[in-house]
């Protein structure tokens, strides 16, 4: 429990209180009416008012159309599921900047609405909240999926028995036990979404601002910092208040559900009806995730000969970084990035998961989540200024960018482990201990392989996470050891063919990377893996 | 003594789970606990084992005080309720836990394992799966996981509560003739009384955190010390009296008691044996509400007017028929003042 | 045993990772004084060869840390000047000068060969706290295919691009979020003057001109003259860029064409200059100082032009035959003062929010 709490002491909550107050102390007084005076601004008021409505419509066009999606993961058995669950999840750990570019082909000119329907989405508010949906598809279809398919459904056959219509079953009995899982899910789109920042900036254009896009314009663009404190302080608490409500349903998530082997509960689907929702959820899936990732692929492929693909080998003396280089640094910060995440998260959730674990130790749990809700300019801003005396002058050392990583990876270990190790019976523990086996041989011999596959799990998904990670490897300055996500920002910042399609071939790579890691994941899965 | 608890207590939010409980147990001695569900013995077990902190008292192992040792080097071994083997590990690797974890070498390990698993018939099934086995081979294969390393004391939490009658009852043969060969200091708890007294050198009775009773089965069978361990040993005619000289008077009329019986107000504990079937114009008259079939006799449920209920145990050709009048006499010998 | 050597790694790793860090952030720590850091945006390019050469020559180690774009790496290093990440900055240019000047980010130092600099570029003659490094311009770029094809000259001014003929075609940055963009917005400040920008660009509103985030998604996206724009299907073939982006758009071409498929409005143009300085209490002024020189040594300065897309500054550097041909610097773009920039910019940039994004 120490390492944890002192990790996120010093790379989070440190560096962020920092760069608070120097927006907000100025000459040793503190400045507090800066609060007031920013929120009752009225275009901050109009981005404080965009950026709930757009996350709450975000959120519901979501899980409307990502529900369907999760029973047919859940309950359906057909051919490619477990690519296709892999596949789906994909661009939840690209970065944005990547699928933006990708996304227009979708919504954008000459997308296919464009061309079926001549219609154009893009700098419209429905450009953001479709690629909300793209991106968050996953975290229902994982979320409440992951539930369905263990929910057992003899519980329903039970309710159909009693005289319940197979609709009242379902409404009786299976919508409440996925009740909290849905609110679950709900609250992680939404915390995504509120704090959304690539998506509104690429695709909504220079109209649309969300609270994340005004922090890091006024941080990193207008160099006002106490604007972006106060701005920091706001969305501190409102993520604070969605985490808050979130670790609740989580533990009531948690109360006795009778779970089965999630293997054996999809079947094949039978009657048209359930012909016809496979159907439509393939459709969605391939026009609203497929598609943007396709047609990142079909831009690689230009040139003649994977031209695009060689021209990523050559060492050219006036080049900014032979970008083949790049997928080299991006495995090896996130490897460390992974480790470090692991080695926090696993510690943390182990604490947690003790049965004795008091309000304190709970809380924590929430607090681990906040990174997620923290804009990443925020954090490497203030790692510049917290991070800056011998021992810790860690500013412009490399092991920052898998630090900063490992805070966004961190949160995803500990919800995959923890309702693993819950579920571990505590006299298995006990049985061991009094074979004679101390504590720490205690965790080796009982926990680690019961929670095994939930860590390589974990492993896996942090490792995605870093792998696709940004923020962080571009607010903080670093000797030039460029990750793909960054070398492909760069490539994109400059004119001409070749850089153009080289951004668009290290895209595919990382995505293809992202998607044999996660395709790993999905044959690792535990029957009580986490929430992703 | 190899294990004494003085004074051992345990409050969970308030309500003492045990109650300033004292017992010894000496070496190659069996001690059964017997007690119903929430009487807080597994927790005088887990106390024991080091799972659980006293919130007073003392336990004591060959006279060391163990407050501050940890469970893995107390050196006393757990059989659980549910076994929980390690799902992982094949039937060797749970028998041989123990030893590892004590540094054994690899072939002591392997020479124990074989050793144990033919001790308690399970030869050659090391290399098996866990969930593999049935009820009774788990609990086989959990009662030399708990043996290996062969504890100064072995504790078992309702041994055999999952198993089916037979099996149960040919498995408490079994360990009985197991323990005594390897004179073995074994505390079980359990919560059958027919396990309890089968196993068991010396019964400790417990009710509500507290000790009832303590003594061989056969004390504790004949002279049950108060009205709840007789209910609790099955014990149905259980009613209250006034005793005066070699006679009661109780809702069932005027019942001899043994001569040396303690005068005044007590409980009375009927035995069925001691119910005695006459013809009906004889002694007091019942009616007969139900009839159990158990095997070696009969239980005759008696409903004497305006008073409780009655079982008399008869023999199988001589039990009366559910609706008949009989008339009820009682045998003094099978009568019992309860404190 | 997997399970083992699984975590026996995983753990492992952390410490390795941890232990590294604590060595490599006690080598900087001691401000040793055989190495010179550079902090820069992340634009910041050299030839190896040439870099190599400095450090040959010079006996010093060049380490450079790369910091956001131009933006955030001033901001940043106006965060840290009490305590710097380096010795020398590059990479502040006119739009952003006076900011670190005011805020003390520099110490005097006169570059050797100061005096080479064409003196159009010089800045604060009296302290010399920044050294003129490059410049470049930023103007509308025109998609030469679709003007050949729709037989339209293409706009040579910024009155041209009122014209009804214009309509629609032109895309540019936001002013608040990109450089590029904002520095356009000066251009037509510069050009009619504080009461003149604002009814020039309303009639640009009125003639279509669509606004996007950043030089990424107008250049690759919406341009239908590059690379990007063209597999986008992309519209708009005027926009924003640099004069420097037609040469780019050869260079960074596999077979290259035999001329540029894009070109340049020159009397849209926007003189961008980047400095360098000599960051204060630097560790090692004295490298700092050297490293400076050699930003303005002549290698460094005709090496810059296919490394950055930027045109020297000192009198004499060749310019390597692409730029001459596809992209030579505007003749005569609009300038501004860096003091005047810094006066007015904040309030230029929120009226033009409200003007053309509202």
């Amino acid at each position: 429990m120490a390492l944890p709490v002192a990790f996120f002491a010093v790379f989070f909550a440190w560096p962020v209180a920092a760069i608070v107050a120097r927006g907000l102390r100025t000459d040793g007084r503190w400045h507090l009416g800066r609060i007031v005076d920013v929120v009752t601004q009225s275009d901050i008021r109009h981005v404080l008012w965009f950026t709930t409505w757009q996350a709450l419509a975000s959120t519901a066009l979501t899980l409307l159309i990502a529900l369907p999606g999760a029973y047919v993961f859940a309950r359906f058995d057909f051919p490619g599921r477990q690519v296709l669950r892999a596949v789906v999840t994909v661009p939840f750990v690209l970065p944005t900047v990547v699928v933006g570019t990708a996304f227009l082909a979708l919504v954008g000119r000459g997308g296919l609405l464009d061309e079926l329907w001549g219609v154009r989405l893009d700098t419209t508010v429905w450009a953001i909240l479709l690629a909300h949906v793209f991106f968050n598809y996953a975290v229902v279809v994982r979320t409440v999926g992951g539930l369905w398919g263990q929910l057992d459904p003899r519980q329903e056959e039970a309710a159909r028995m009693l005289g319940a219509s197979r609709l009242r079953a379902w409404r009786t009995v299976t919508l409440p036990a996925l009740g909290p899982a849905v609110a679950a899910a709900a609250l992680m789109v939404f915390l995504f979404t509120f704090t959304s920042f690539g998506v509104v900036q690429i695709l909504g254009g220079p109209t649309f601002s969300t609270l994340e896009v005004e922090i890091y314009r006024q941080t990193s663009e207008i160099f006002d910092l106490s604007t972006a404190a106060v701005l920091t302080i706001v969305q501190f608490v409102a993520v604070g208040a969605i985490l808050a409500v979130h670790a609740w349903t989580v533990r009531r998530r948690e109360s006795a559900l009778r779970l089965v082997d999630a293997g054996g509960t999809a079947r094949r689907p039978r009657g048209a009806g359930q012909w016809a929702l496979l159907a439509g959820v393939l459709a969605t899936v391939a026009v609203l995730l497929l598609l943007p990732l396709a047609v990142l692929v079909q831009r690689s492929l230009g040139g003649s000969d994977f031209g695009y693909y060689r021209a990523l080998t050559r060492d050219d003396d006036t080049f900014l970084v032979p970008p083949i280089e790049a997928i080299g640094n991006s495995l090896q910060y996130a490897l460390a990035a992974t480790a470090i995440a692991l080695v926090i998260g696993a510690l943390a959730a182990a604490a947690l998961a003790r049965r004795d674990a008091g309000r304190l130790v709970r809380g924590f749990d929430a607090l681990l989540m906040l990174p997620l809700g923290v804009s990443a300019v925020t954090v490497g801003f203030g790692f510049l200024i917290a991070l800056d005396r011998p021992p810790l002058d860690l500013r412009s050392s490399w092991i920052l960018v898998p630090l900063a990583q490992a805070l966004v990876g961190a949160p995803f270990v500990v919800r995959t482990m923890l309702p693993v190790l819950r579920a571990v019976d505590a006299r298995l523990r006990e049985a061991a201990a009094v074979l004679g086996a101390s504590p720490w041989r205690v965790w080796r011999e009982v926990d680690l392989p019961l929670v095994r596959r939930a860590l390589l799990v974990a492993a896996g998904f942090a490792f995605a996470v870093s792998l696709g990670e940004f923020g962080a490897t571009v607010f903080i300055a670093r000797p030039d050891n460029p990750t793909l996500p960054v070398a492909v920002a760069r490539l994109l910042g400059r004119p001409g063919d070749l850089n153009y399609g080289q951004a668009m071939a290290l895209s595919t790579i990382l995505m293809a990377v992202c998607a044999v890691a996660l395709l790993v994941l999905e044959r690792l899965r535990t029957d009580r893996s986490g929430e992703f | 003594m190899l294990l004494s608890l003085e004074d051992a207590t345990v409050r969970f939010g308030g309500r003492a789970v045990l109650d300033a409980v004292g017992l010894d147990v000496a070496e190659h001695e069996v001690v059964c606990v017997l007690g119903p569900s929430g009487s807080g013995k597994s927790t005088l077990l887990r106390v024991v084992a080091g799972l659980q902190e006293l919130g007073a008292g003392r336990v004591l192992l060959d006279g060391r005080e163990q407050s501050g040792v940890p469970a893995h080097r107390r050196g006393v071994g757990l059989m659980f309720q549910d076994h929980q083997l390690f799902p992982q590990r094949d039937v060797g690797g749970n028998v041989a836990f123990g030893l590892r974890m004590h540094g054994a070498s690899k072939a002591e390990q392997g020479a124990r394992v074989r050793e144990l698993l033919e001790l308690v018939g399970l030869p050659g099934a090391a290399g098996r799966a866990v969930a593999s086995l049935s009820g009774g081979e788990q609990q086989r294969v959990a009662l030399a996981r708990a043996l290996a390393p062969r504890p100064r004391l072995l504790m078992l939490d309702e041994p055999l509560g999952q198993l089916d009658r037979s099996l149960r009852e040919r498995l408490v043969v079994e360990l009985r003739e197991l323990f005594g060969r390897l004179g073995t200091t074994v505390l079980a708890v359990t919560h059958d009384q027919g396990e309890a007294f089968a196993l068991a050198d010396r019964v400790v009775v417990m009710r509500d955190g507290r000790i009832a009773q303590s003594g061989t089965p056969l004390e504790v069978w004949q002279r049950p010390a108060n009205e709840f361990v007789a209910r609790f040993l099955g014990f149905d005619n259980v009613v209250e009296g006034t005793v005066a000289g070699a006679a009661a008077d109780t809702p069932w009329g005027k019942v001899p008691v043994p001569e040396d019986a303690p005068q005044g107000t007590h409980a009375l504990l009927v035995r069925p044996a001691g119910v005695r079937l006459v013809p009906a114009d004889e002694g007091l008259r019942c009616t007969v509400a139900a009839r159990t079939f158990k095997g070696t006799h009969v239980a005759v449920h008696l409903q004497p007017p305006k008073a409780p209920r009655l079982e008399a145990a008869c023999a199988l050709r001589e039990a009366p028929e559910v609706g008949d009048t009989v008339g009820v006499e009682f045998d003094a010998a099978e009568i019992v003042v309860l404190n | 045993m997997h399970t083992k050597t699984f975590v026996a790694a995983a753990v492992g790793l952390g410490l390795i990772t941890l232990s590294a860090c604590g060595s490599s952030s006690g080598a900087q720590a001691s401000g040793d004084s055989k190495t010179v850091t550079l902090v820069s945006h992340d634009s910041w390019a050299v030839s190896k060869s040439v870099l190599a050469d400095f450090e040959r020559q010079s006996g010093y180690k060049v380490r450079v840390l790369k910091s956001g774009d131009a933006g955030q790496a001033v901001n940043k290093a106006l965060l840290t000047k009490d305590n710097p990440q380096g010795d020398v900055f590059f990479g502040v240019d006119n739009t952003l000068l006076s900011r670190a000047l005011d805020n003390g980010l520099f110490q005097p130092y006169e570059a050797k060969g100061a005096d080479t600099v064409q003196p159009q570029f010089r800045v604060d003659p009296a302290k010399h706290r920044v050294t003129p490094i490059d410049y470049g311009d930023i103007c509308v770029n025109y998609d030469k295919a679709y003007f050949s094809k729709h037989k339209l000259t293409p706009p040579r001014s910024f009155d041209d691009l009122v014209k009804p003929a214009y309509k629609n075609l032109l895309v540019t940055e936001n002013a608040s979020t990109s450089s590029p963009g904002l520095g356009f917005l000066l251009g037509t400040a510069a050009q009619y003057g504080d009461d003149g920008w604002q009814g020039y660009w309303k009639k640009l509103k009125a003639n279509g001109v669509k606004v996007v985030d950043g030089w990424e998604q107008a250049y690759n996206q919406e341009f239908s003259g590059s690379a990007g724009g063209k597999k986008a299907k992309a519209d708009r073939p005027l926009v924003v860029s640099y004069a420097s982006s037609p040469p780019a758009e050869v260079v960074f071409a596999d077979p290259r064409p035999k001329t540029a498929p894009t070109g340049t409005s020159y009397g849209t143009c926007f003189r961008q200059i980047e400095y360098a300085g000599l960051l204060d209490n630097a560790r090692n002024a004295k490298g700092g100082k050297a490293f400076i020189d050699f930003l303005l040594g002549k290698e460094f300065q005709q090496d810059m032009p296919l490394n950055m897309f930027v045109y020297p500054v000192v009198e004499g550097a060749k310019v390597p035959k692409e730029f001459t041909e596809y992209g030579p610097a505007a003749k005569d773009p609009q300038t501004m003062a860096p003091t005047k920039i810094a006066a007015d910019r904040d309030q230029w940039v929120k009226s033009w929010t409200s003007l053309v994004l509202k």
